[in-house]
């Protein structure tokens, strides 16, 4: 089990201080300056060596990410944006770290601008997080004031840290509809290329990086990158945060180690599967933007992006969403589409109209409402929308339906059996009659 | 997609107060020069805040003009966002979450409370107290069921205690926000099962246990 000491969101729980002497007593903004002093060579090196991938849901490598950026030139400024959009459903995680340890994510947007030669970093906090749009607001004010960061401050590196805010809009957690969205425009992805290495935010090179990479920086880089990548199994290195929400006893964030397989991450930390083991039905183990996993496929799973991946799923966010046999999965799953079809932005047609179409089925087959042939349609429309996209929700969007067809079609058939059962038994009374 | 109009019954006219427009004039101020335009979200939810929580045809206008915008791209930018109310909404206007996380934990049963209590969503009730809207998730899962009341969060819900909340802020009583079954944040219900090692298992009694931190509204200026 990971050892207290190791684990870098030491206030995940808000039982201690947010401000800034807390932060410094748990051993944040400790020697920033050494850090720096070091290099921005030395900074992606180390974070490319630690193993760190992106904490978002992609899980690109966050180093090899930074090292992309191009030479600072003085007619053009870089920037670093931190998604702090966080609305995959399941994922709970950053909201933690910005109230409760918001100066991790400050020191590490100084830090990580730094290395990649950046003048400013722009925070985007989903709207609905206000209080804790507040609560980063004034680490970021705490920060200025003693002057860690701002024009002349102590680490000789000006560099300005910008709260800024979204109104609603799952879109505006894909990177380039964020930067649209902080343009002051509707949150619609962009075409790439051009990347936002290259051009991003107002047309300048940009790197976006989630909350929590960002903020695992610094401890990384202070206890360096075999501490980090010590942990996890081989190219999943590092401690994660994990949202685990649904039919579990006890619902929780907690930090664990990588690859932690998913029955000794709930036994320890969820207080184990409401009503037993046996009544595990499927999970998703990535937020809902993942294929659901049935019951005996993950429960001895090592939970991280290659393991998952091989189960055809993936870790996502780690947003861990577990379902009992009470579940009507059907439900579940059309729950789902109904959140694509309304998140849709709607500028690309495969999505705009399929998600809508998906839904409606969806709707259908929570009835039973529908002809079992309906089943394969489904899919194979869901495949017309999976990579036919400008950005990744139209796949989003299509996994979960797949996921549902791929490993509960007798749940789907039987529904189907027994309405139709009803409907035939109600017709034969009104010809009866 | 969702297919979001202006109300019909719009007023004559929009300002901003004075505090608000010199708060507005700071946030422009945070954006690099010539591009104000990035302020139009937090325009917008000012004029919101200020206008009973909903938007008219006149504040999109004035925040056009404020920031030197097309009205259309603002309009674009009120009708995209779904945070921005285009009708006006109860005093306090719930939304409750319901997608997948918390409808595993019983959002259906808030979603009974609401429709027996306040009434069909997105009609506020006679009072002009309340109103409600199911919306997609809110990123509280490990909270569920939840709802948001204008600003704030109310998790870990069941009917019976979010009657009470109703009840109580019907009646202008103090409400709980956060948790309602006495947890703090997301840690596990009933004890911790990490980080004993500075907060103690109850969280109140480690070295680094803080309790006056940990009481504060999550909003330190409010």
């Amino acid at each position: 089990m990971l050892q207290d000491r190791d684990r870098i969101f030491q206030n995940l729980y808000g039982y201690g201080d947010w401000g800034l002497a807390g932060a410094k007593k748990r051993g944040a903004w400790d020697n920033t300056k050494g850090l720096l002093e070091k290099g921005g060579e030395w900074i992606i090196h180390e974070m490319k060596a630690s193993g760190l991938r992106g904490r978002g849901g992609a899980g690109f490598p966050t180093g090899l990410k930074w090292s992309f950026m191009p030479k600072p030139d003085p007619a053009r400024p870089s920037y670093l944006v931190v998604n702090a959009d966080e609305s995959e459903p399941g994922t709970c995680k950053d909201r933690e770290i910005m109230r409760n340890d918001p100066h991790l994510l400050v020191e590490g947007c100084l830090v990580a601008g730094f290395a990649m030669g950046a003048s400013a970093a722009y925070i985007y906090v989903r709207g609905e997080f206000i209080w804790e749009r507040e609560r980063l607001q004034a680490a970021v004010d705490q920060a200025y004031a003693a002057n860690l960061i701002g024009k002349n401050n102590i680490h000789d590196y000006p560099f300005e840290v910008i709260v800024h805010h979204g109104a609603g809009a799952y879109i505006c957690g894909e990177e380039t509809a964020l930067l649209e969205s902080l343009e002051g425009k509707k949150g619609m992805p962009r075409l790439k290329p051009p990347f936002p290495a290259n051009m991003g935010l107002y047309g300048c090179p940009t790197t976006v990086n989630n909350v929590e990479s960002i903020a695992v920086a610094p401890t990384i880089l202070r206890r360096g990158a075999a501490w980090f990548a010590g942990f996890g199994a081989k190219n999943n290195a590092g401690t994660k945060l994990f949202s685990i929400s649904g039919h579990v006893n006890k619902p929780c964030n907690v930090e664990e180690a990588m690859s932690i397989p998913f029955r000794e991450l709930i036994e320890k930390h969820a207080g184990g599967v409401r009503g037993g083991w046996d009544n595990l039905l499927a999970v998703m183990p990535g937020g809902s933007s993942v294929r659901c996993v049935p019951a005996e496929q993950i429960i001895d799973c090592p939970m991280d992006f290659d393991s998952l991946s091989k189960l055809q799923s993936g870790l996502g966010t780690a947003a861990v969403i577990v379902m009992d046999k009470s579940t009507d999965i059907i439900r579940a799953i059309a729950r789902l589409s109904h959140f694509y079809k309304h998140e849709s932005c709607g500028q690309c047609t495969p999505c705009r109209e399929g998600t809508g179409w998906m839904y409606r089925v969806m709707e259908r087959m929570v009835e039973g409402r529908a002809q079992k042939r309906e089943i394969d349609i489904l899919f194979d429309v869901s495949k017309q929308i999976e990579g036919h996209t400008i950005c990744a929700l139209g796949d989003a969007a299509a996994w979960p339906v797949q996921g549902l067809i791929n490993h509960f079609r007798p749940v789907i058939e039987a529904r189907i059996d027994s309405y139709t059962a009803r409907a035939d038994k109600d017709a034969a009374k009104i010809a009866a009659e | 997609m969702s297919t979001r109009r202006l109300a019909e019954n719009q007023p004559e006219s929009f300002e901003f107060t004075p505090e608000n427009r010199a708060w507005l004039d700071a946030q422009i101020a945070k954006y690099p020069p010539g591009r104000q335009q990035s302020a139009v979200i937090p325009a917008l939810w000012k004029a919101q805040k200020q206008h009973d929580y909903w938007l008219p045809q006149k504040a999109i206008e004035k925040v056009a003009d404020i920031l030197g915008m097309p009205y259309i791209r603002v309009l674009e930018v009120a009708t995209f966002y779904s945070m921005f109310n285009l009708e006006p909404v109860g005093k306090y206007f719930v939304q409750l979450c319901g997608t997948t996380p918390c409808l595993l934990r019983g959002a259906d049963a808030i979603i009974r409370v609401c429709q027996e209590r306040i009434g069909p969503q997105r009609q506020v009730t006679g009072d002009g107290m309340f109103s409600w809207a199911e919306v997609e998730c809110l990123g509280a899962c490990c909270n569920a069921p939840m709802v948001q009341i204008n600003d704030d969060y109310y998790e870990d819900l069941d009917a019976a205690s979010f009657s009470k909340l109703l009840d109580d802020l019907a009646a202008g009583r103090p409400t709980h926000i956060g948790p309602q079954n006495g947890r703090l944040r997301s840690e596990p219900f009933g004890g911790l099962t990490s980080l004993t090692e500075f907060y103690g298992a109850d969280g109140k009694s480690g070295p680094l246990s803080d309790m006056n931190a940990a009481h504060q509204p999550a909003c330190p200026e409010k």
